[in-house]
C-alpha cells in the first residue's frame, strides 16, 4: 500500500508514463475497446476494489452499487456493476475506464485515462487552474480495476 | 445499449420511485413546507416556458432533504439561519461611511422596502447599464450612497444581509426577467449551465437536469435550484451565498470555477435563477 502511493506520486511528479506503458495520448481504441494492456502487467484485482472505493481515486461507488464492495453509501446515477464481466471483454472495459464517451454516448460517466479535450480544468479538487493535466488513474491502476471488473460475473 | 438507455429513462421518469430507492431516510415526496405554522411555500410547480423542452415540473431542494433538515426549516425558531436574519438587520440599521447613513436611512422598514427583490434578482440596472445581484446591490449602496466599503462578495456580512433581504420576500414566486437587456447575459448563463467542465467533465446538466432524485455517493441529487438561497448549510454550520455554492459544486467536478462575483457567475444565477421562476423564495433555507 505504501508502495504503491509513492509509485503514484512519483508519476504525478514525472507527469508521463514508465517505460512499457502506454501514455494517454498513445491508447488505441476501437470501437471504444481497448485491446492492448496499458502496462503490460497483471491487473490486481483486489487492489483494483480499493481503487473503485476510494473517493480520491475512481470513486466509482459514487455512480454505482457493486455488491462485493464494502463501501457505504454507494450511488445510483449509473446501473450496477454486478456482472459487468458477464456482459463486457476485458478490452470494452479497459475502453470505459480510458474513454467511456466512445462506448456511450454522451455518457455522465468521466474519462479515466485522458488527459485532454477539458473545459476548464482544475488542479485536484483546489479550484485552481490546473498547470499540467494528469490522469484520474494511473495506468496500473486502470489494469487493476479491469481485473475486479472482469471478475463480476452473473 | 438500448436496454441500458430504458433502464435509465424509466429511473429518471420514476421520481418518487427512486427516492424510496435511494434507502436514505428522505421525506415522502408530497411533503408541504408550511413555515412556522402559516406560510405555506410552493417546492414543486409546473417548469417555466423556457425550460419546458428539458423538464416539466421544478422542485425546490428542500424536497430532497431529510425529514430532520426539511423540518427546522419550518420553524423559525429550528431553523439555524434565521440567527444571520437578524445580524442582517442590526446591519441594516447601523450607521456607516462617510455620509453617515445606515440602509434605513434610505429604505427604511425592508419588509416593504425590500419586499420581492430576491425575487426578481439578479436583475438589469438601466443607469450602470449592467445585471446586479443582490449582493452587488448592497454593495453598490454601500460605496455609492454611504461611503462605506464593499463587504467581500462572499462573507458573513453579505451573507447575512442577504438572508435578510431574501426573508422579506419569502413565499413569493421567484420571477426573474430573462429577455430585454438581460437577454445576453441570460444566454451566456444557459450555454455555462449546458457546459462539461473540469476534469471529471460534467455539467450542472449532468447532475441536476438527468440527474435530480438520484444518489451521487451519499448526497440525493436535487435540480441545483436557487430559490433556497442564502440556505444554512448543516455540514459547516454556516450560510451559503449563491455564487458560493455554483464555486463547490465545479470545484467538485475537478474544474476552475469562475471567481464569486464575476460577470460569468452572474449571467449562470439569473440562468439558474430562471429555472426556478415559479418556485417560493425561501431564504434562509436549511440544507446539507
Ligand atoms: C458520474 C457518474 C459515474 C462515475 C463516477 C462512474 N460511472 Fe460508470 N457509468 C455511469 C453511467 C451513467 C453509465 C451508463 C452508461 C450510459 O448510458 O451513460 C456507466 C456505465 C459503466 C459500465 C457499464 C455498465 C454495465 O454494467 O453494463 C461500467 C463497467 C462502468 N460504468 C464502470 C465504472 C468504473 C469502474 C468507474 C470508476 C473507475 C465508473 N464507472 C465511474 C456513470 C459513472
Ligand atoms: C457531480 C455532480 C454535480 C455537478 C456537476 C453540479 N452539482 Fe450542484 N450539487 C451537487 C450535489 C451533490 C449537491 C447537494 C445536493 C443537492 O441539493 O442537489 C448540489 C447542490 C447544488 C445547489 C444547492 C441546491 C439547494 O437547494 O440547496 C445548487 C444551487 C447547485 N448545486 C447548482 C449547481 C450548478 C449551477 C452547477 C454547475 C455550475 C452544479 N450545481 C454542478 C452535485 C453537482
Amino acid at each position: 500500500m505504501k508502495l504503491a502511493l509513492i509509485t503514484a506520486a512519483a508519476f504525478v511528479t514525472a507527469g508521463a508514463a514508465f517505460a512499457g506503458e502506454i501514455a494517454p495520448k498513445d491508447v488505441v481504441m476501437t470501437e471504444g475497446a481497448v485491446e492492448a494492456s496499458l502496462t503490460g502487467v497483471a491487473g490486481n484485482a483486489a487492489e483494483g476494489g480499493k481503487v473503485m472505493a476510494n473517493r480520491a481515486q475512481g470513486n466509482c461507488v459514487a455512480c454505482h452499487e457493486v455488491s462485493s464492495l464494502k463501501a457505504a453509501f454507494q450511488g445510483n446515477v449509473g446501473p450496477s456493476l454486478d456482472g459487468a464481466g458477464s456482459r463486457w471483454s476485458e478490452a470494452q472495459l479497459r475502453g470505459m475506464l480510458v474513454n467511456p464517451k466512445m462506448t456511450f454516448e454522451g455518457t455522465v460517466m468521466p474519462a479515466f485515462y485522458k488527459v485532454d479535450g477539458y473545459t476548464r480544468p482544475g488542479d485536484g479538487y483546489t479550484g485552481k487552474a490546473a498547470t499540467e493535466i494528469t490522469p484520474v488513474l494511473t495506468a496500473q491502476q486502470i489494469e487493476d480495476v479491469v481485473a475486479f471488473l472482469a471478475a463480476l460475473k452473473e | 445499449m438500448t436496454k441500458l438507455t430504458s433502464i435509465r429513462t424509466i429511473a429518471a421518469l420514476a421520481f418518487a420511485g427512486s427516492i424510496a430507492l435511494g434507502g436514505a431516510v428522505t421525506a415522502d415526496e408530497n411533503a408541504e413546507l408550511v413555515i412556522n405554522g402559516e406560510l405555506a411555500l410552493v417546492t414543486k410547480t409546473a417548469a417555466p416556458d423556457h425550460l419546458k423542452d428539458s423538464l416539466d415540473e421544478i422542485y425546490s431542494g428542500w424536497v430532497y432533504r431529510e425529514t430532520d433538515t426539511q423540518a427546522m426549516q419550518m420553524d423559525d425558531f429550528d431553523n439555524p439561519g434565521m440567527v444571520f436574519v437578524d445580524l442582517g438587520m442590526d446591519a441594516w440599521n447601523k450607521v456607516e461611511g462617510t455620509e453617515n447613513k445606515s440602509c434605513a436611512s434610505c429604505h427604511n422598514d425592508p419588509a416593504e422596502s425590500m419586499k420581492g427583490v430576491r425575487a426578481t434578482y439578479p436583475k438589469w440596472n438601466e443607469a450602470a447599464g449592467e445585471l446586479r445581484t443582490v449582493e452587488g446591490q448592497v454593495n453598490h449602496c454601500r460605496t455609492k450612497n454611504m461611503g462605506a466599503e464593499p463587504y467581500k462578495y462572499v462573507s458573513g456580512d453579505m451573507a447575512n444581509m442577504v438572508a435578510m433581504i431574501a426573508v422579506q420576500s419569502r413565499g413569493m414566486p421567484v420571477n426573474v426577467a430573462i429577455d430585454g437587456p438581460v437577454k445576453a447575459a441570460w444566454e451566456q448563463g444557459k450555454e455555462i449551465y449546458y457546459t462539461r467542465t473540469g476534469v471529471l467533465d460534467l455539467s450542472c446538466a449532468s447532475c441536476h437536469e438527468q440527474n435530480y432524485g438520484n444518489y451521487i455517493r451519499a448526497d440525493h441529487l436535487s435540480q441545483g435550484q436557487i430559490n433556497g438561497f442564502p440556505a444554512y448549510r448543516l455540514k459547516d454550520a454556516r450560510l451559503h451565498q449563491v455564487q458560493d455554492r455554483f464555486w463547490g459544486c465545479i470545484r467538485d467536478v475537478r474544474g476552475e470555477p469562475y471567481d464569486r462575483g464575476s460577470p460569468e457567475f452572474t449571467a449562470l444565477e439569473l440562468y439558474v435563477a430562471s429555472r426556478g421562476n415559479g418556485l417560493s423564495v425561501e431564504g434562509a433555507s436549511v440544507r446539507n
